[in-house]
């Protein structure tokens, strides 16, 4: 661990040069499957052209219940192992360096959950009898426990497969409440303008208008403007807390007795729970639903983009209306003590065909059973140590403060999207960017608790550096990545998106 | 270096004095000082989770799911158990596939675009269709979203969808619940010996009707013999025909653009995913004509500053993040990973292999069935139908008795009626049968 202090003399000179793989074939990059073969099966009872490799030679239906031909590439597996090991390189995880991602909390994703996971036992189908899987039973039933715990709520339900699905089955139990209580004509949802975009998309989903709620100068709700936006018609606010810009709604109380005087429901995004483990819980402020990202907070692999899962707590009067079946335990009453499914009373029914994602689940009891009360509480501690401690190293401004687990810094007179692109060729993975629109070209940015103090130092250079340099370098980065600078528009103005659709003078010869 | 750490989240690398040094840069005494959470909602409570090593921790997993059965499964009905190749667990566990996000920087993520465009265009041969995109959660919710789709592009004062009366009840009420906030109603419409009742859904189908959807094979492992005729009801009355399906049915039977459908929804996963709980990829596939309406990313092909092809997402003013509450679809995080594990399994079946295994589903079933079908007591298949992987038996004894029967001798079967037992042969290795149709022998004496 040397000293960095020199970085602040020139921020160049601790920089990471960064040189991503980049595999260049007749002037392209990594050629498609489909370059490296198409082959073409016939099929038909009559068929005979596709070789040895089709063991029976005829199909075993008639011709008019199957498709004529099947063309896709035939490979062999060293190709293929070849294909992917190049294509992994080409891309940047958290195990390439840091990737302060804002609101995505992209921690290190431990080794160890892949193996749990990966267990025999965990393969089971969802049909099976419940005798016959009380394991995974009961480790569903001790993830709600552990979530319930940690959310102060009162039931859990491990359905919803993202935190969009989770918001979406908050919006649905809403609407079952308010249904159930003879309020069925509340047809409105309030969210701050600086919500998540799938907070709006979830409402409007459920059939809800929105009404969007302006922030206050200090960049929280607006306590007025929540008070004209509340009605009889409410049937719920969503808020994340800490908010998007990193700020705690202090008057998260007050608020929660405003929503509740109107009889609305006050839902969590729980995006942001990084920031508050151990210290603050949802249930503790007023929070009657909330869903968990336990592809955020408990550190399951991202995965290119999913899966994750958006498991939703609730208050003891909503635990009815949740999705269908949850997991309870038969205690002592039955001659085989153990565990059940059971459908809520009043339940919306189901929103995933089984239980949701069920690998992933299995990670993120893995790692709360592994990190306990005292590591969930340093992470949270150490991921908004990490924020101010990396917001204090960058020459960027941070309008709002005091922030927590990640901060919205604004790139001035940059171009935030600029900005990002110029960040790649130092080895690291930038901000958020352009949201939320408080703050104008914003960076928002998420260190997490895995960058140690050497990591946050380089990051700082990374944005510094940058920071310095002109519009020109600034538009024409990147340039050390796989690709160059990739023209968007002509992606959206000519849409190729599959390989069938490209130029034929762009696929091998045939 | 970090065996200084006593409590604490073992993956933070920081040491105490860095933790000082960090605290006096940013001019804070403790940690504490750093959170603006008023007392009032500050929690002193405990969770009550102890910290375990990495070690002991895999241990409780494993004494915990250690309470699992072993059982040999002949389950299916919408969930596959396919033997997945030593090759897509490690090379999907490479952790930069495994660690990264959604591509919004997509030149550091050409590795992860080409891959997930490899996936649309295999889903795009597998239909017929022009468009895949790149993941719906599974099968149930690919289903829910093709019904907002239909909503949004049949500007007809119509809101019934139909369904036939098989459909799975956890599709069934996803459904419900992605229609909840529309207009649309869900209906149901019969079913003639496990097929389409066409006859039936003729009666139904009228200008009111903005979707209908049928799944090949069906629920019960028939193969429908009437597709053409759904396609040109549903679009006789403007209505958009939704197919289910999943890559290895696609490999083999009709394709669904050549019976007329609009989308193709399913379960992609049935390559790729050894038995997850239920746990999916939801395959979403539709025509040129509704590009602008797809739910979910989209990945396409572009140029880059050198102009060599690059990758990236594209038309995401779809999406939640740009539309808001006008987008297409709520999702966000999505399936990536599995749409990576289905493209390196169909990659490594190849199109030989693939067709090979869909017709092993047709031969092994039939095989099964007449073999059960030679025991007194059982007729197998019930429905004089050709299938894909899966068939209902029936039974003379009462079916969940003959079911427990089995599992205390290590089988898993389905039971779908008071006398009707599911039996599937996907994943099955060949050397488990003749044991089953032992043991099947024995529980009907
Ligand atoms: C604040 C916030 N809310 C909601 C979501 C949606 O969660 P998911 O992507 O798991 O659907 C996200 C992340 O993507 C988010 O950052």
């Amino acid at each position: 661990m040397s000293d960095r202090d020199e970085s602040d003399a020139d921020p160049r000179a601790e920089q990471v040069r960064y040189d991503q793989a980049r595999y260049v074939e007749n002037g392209q990059y990594e050629p498609l499957l489909s370059e490296k073969d198409q082959t073409r099966v016939e099929i038909g009872a009559s068929d005979g052209d596709d070789g040895d490799d089709s063991a029976d030679g005829g199909s075993p239906l008639p011709d008019d219940l199957t498709r004529d031909s099947l063309e896709l590439p035939e490979l062999s597996e060293p190709e293929l192992a070849r294909h992917y090991t190049r294509l992994s390189q080409m891309i940047y995880g958290i195990d390439s360096g840091p990737y302060p991602l804002g609101s995505c909390t992209m921690k290190y994703n431990p080794k160890f959950t892949e193996d749990v996971a990966a267990l025999p036992k965990v393969a089971v189908h969802p049909d099976r009898s419940e005798r016959s899987v009380q394991g995974t039973l009961e480790l569903m039933y001790r993830l709600q426990d552990y979530l319930g715990r940690i959310g102060g709520m009162d039931a859990v339900t491990l359905q919803p497969p993202a935190g969009a699905a989770g918001e979406f089955v908050g919006i649905r139990v809403a609407a079952a409440y308010h249904e159930h209580e003879g309020e069925g004509h509340r047809d409105e949802v309030i969210i701050p303008e600086s919500a998540h975009g799938t907070n709006f998309a979830s409402a409007a989903l459920g059939g809800y208008e929105v009404v969007s709620l302006p922030s206050d100068e200090g960049g929280r709700v607006d306590l007025e403007a929540l008070e004209a936006a509340l009605s009889e018609n409410t049937a719920a606010l969503m808020l994340t807390n800490p908010n998007t810009l990193g700020l705690f709604e202090r008057d998260i109380e007050e608020i929660a007795e405003m929503v509740h005087d109107v009889g609305g429901l006050l839902y969590y995004d729980g995006a942001n729970l990084n920031a508050l483990l151990g210290r603050a819980r949802p249930g503790d402020m007023g929070f009657d639903v909330m869903h968990y990202n336990v592809h955020k907070t408990f550190a399951t692999p991202h995965g290119g983009g999913g899966p994750g899962a958006g498991p939703v707590g609730v208050v003891d009067e909503l635990a009815p209306f949740l999705p269908a079946p949850r997991v309870r335990s038969n205690g002592e009453s039955k001659s085989e003590p153990g565990y059940e499914l059971f459908d809520p009373e009043h339940t919306i029914g189901k929103v995933h065909g089984y239980q949701g994602n069920w690998l992933v689940l299995v990670k993120a009891f893995a790692y709360i059973a592994r990190l306990g009360d005292e590591g969930l509480a340093d992470a949270s501690a150490t991921a908004v140590l990490n924020a101010n401690y990396l917001a204090s190293r960058i020459g960027y401004e941070v309008p709002y403060e005091p922030f927590h687990h990640e901060f919205v810094a604004s790139a001035g007179d940059q171009d935030a999207a600029d900005v990002a692109k110029r960040m790649l060729d130092y080895g690291v993975h930038p901000p958020t960017t352009k949201w939320p629109e408080i703050v104008p070209e914003a960076l928002m940015t998420e260190p997490t608790e895995v960058e140690g103090k050497g990591t946050l130092d380089r990051l700082a250079a990374a944005f510094n550096a940058v920071a310095a340099e002109d519009d020109e370098t600034l538009e024409s980065a990147p340039e050390r990545t796989t690709a160059r600078r990739i023209d968007q528009t002509s992606a959206a103005r000519s849409p190729r998106l599959s390989w069938q659709a490209l130029e034929p003078e762009s696929e091998s010869d045939e | 270096m970090h065996g200084s750490h006593t409590t604490g989240s073992p993956y933070a690398p920081h040491t105490e004095e860095d933790r000082s040094a960090m605290l006096e840069a940013v001019g804070a005494e403790s940690v504490d000082d750093l959170f603006d959470i008023p007392d009032a909602v500050e929690f002193d409570g405990e969770f009550g989770i102890d910290a375990r090593s990495e070690r002991e921790t895999r241990r409780l997993v494993r004494t915990i799911l250690g309470r699992n059965d072993d059982l040999t499964e002949l389950l299916g009905r919408g969930h596959y158990g396919y033997y997945v190749p030593s090759l897509v667990d490690h090379l999907a566990d490479r952790s930069e596939f495994l660690t990264s996000y959604t591509q919004y920087q997509p030149e550091i993520s050409q590795g992860f675009l080409q891959a997930l465009f490899e996936y649309q265009s295999l889903l795009v041969e597998l239909t017929g269709l022009e468009v895949a995109n790149c993941s719906m959660y599974d099968a149930a919710t690919a289903l829910g979203e093709a019904a907002t789709l239909a909503e949004r592009v049949r500007d007809t004062s119509g809101h019934r969808v139909l369904v036939p009366d098989l459909l799975l009840e956890g599709r069934r009420s996803t459904l419900e619940n992605y229609v909840a906030g529309t207009d649309l109603e869900v209906e149901e419409y019969p079913t003639d010996d496990a097929n389409v009742d066409l006859a039936a859904l003729e009666e139904l189908v009228d200008e009111e009707c903005v979707m209908v959807y049928a799944e090949n094979p069906t629920v019960r492992g028939t193969i429908e013999e009437g597709l053409e005729s759904v396609g040109d009801l549903a679009s006789d009355h403007d209505a958009l025909f939704v197919l289910g399906s999943d890559p290895v049915a696609l490999s083999l039977l009709q394709r669904p653009a050549d019976v007329g459908a609009d989308v193709v929804v399913g379960d992609a996963s049935v390559l790729g995913l050894p038995t997850s709980y239920g746990m999916g990829l939801g395959l979403f596939a539709t025509t040129d004509d509704y590009l602008r309406q797809v739910p979910g990313r989209l990945v396409g092909a572009s140029e880059d500053a050198t102009d060599r092809r690059a990758f990236t997402l594209t038309l995401q003013t779809r999406e939640q993040h740009i539309r808001r509450e006008r987008a297409t679809s709520n999702i966000c995080t999505n399936q990536a990973w599995v749409a990576l594990r289905t493209a390196m399994h169909a990659a490594y079946l190849g199109p030989n292999g693939m067709v090979d295994l869909a017709e092993r589903g047709v031969t092994r079933a039939e095989d099964l069935a007449e073999r059960l079908d030679d025991l007194v007591g059982v007729k197998a298949p019930v429905h004089d139908r050709h299938h894909l992987r899966e068939f209902v038996a029936r039974v003379d004894q009462p079916a969940p008795a003959i079911a427990d029967d089995l599992e205390k001798r290590g089988f898993a079967v389905h039971v779908v009626g008071d006398h009707e037992l599911q039996v599937c042969v996907a994943g099955v290795p060949d050397e488990r049968i003749d044991p089953f149709v032992a043991a099947f022998r024995e529980v009907i004496r």
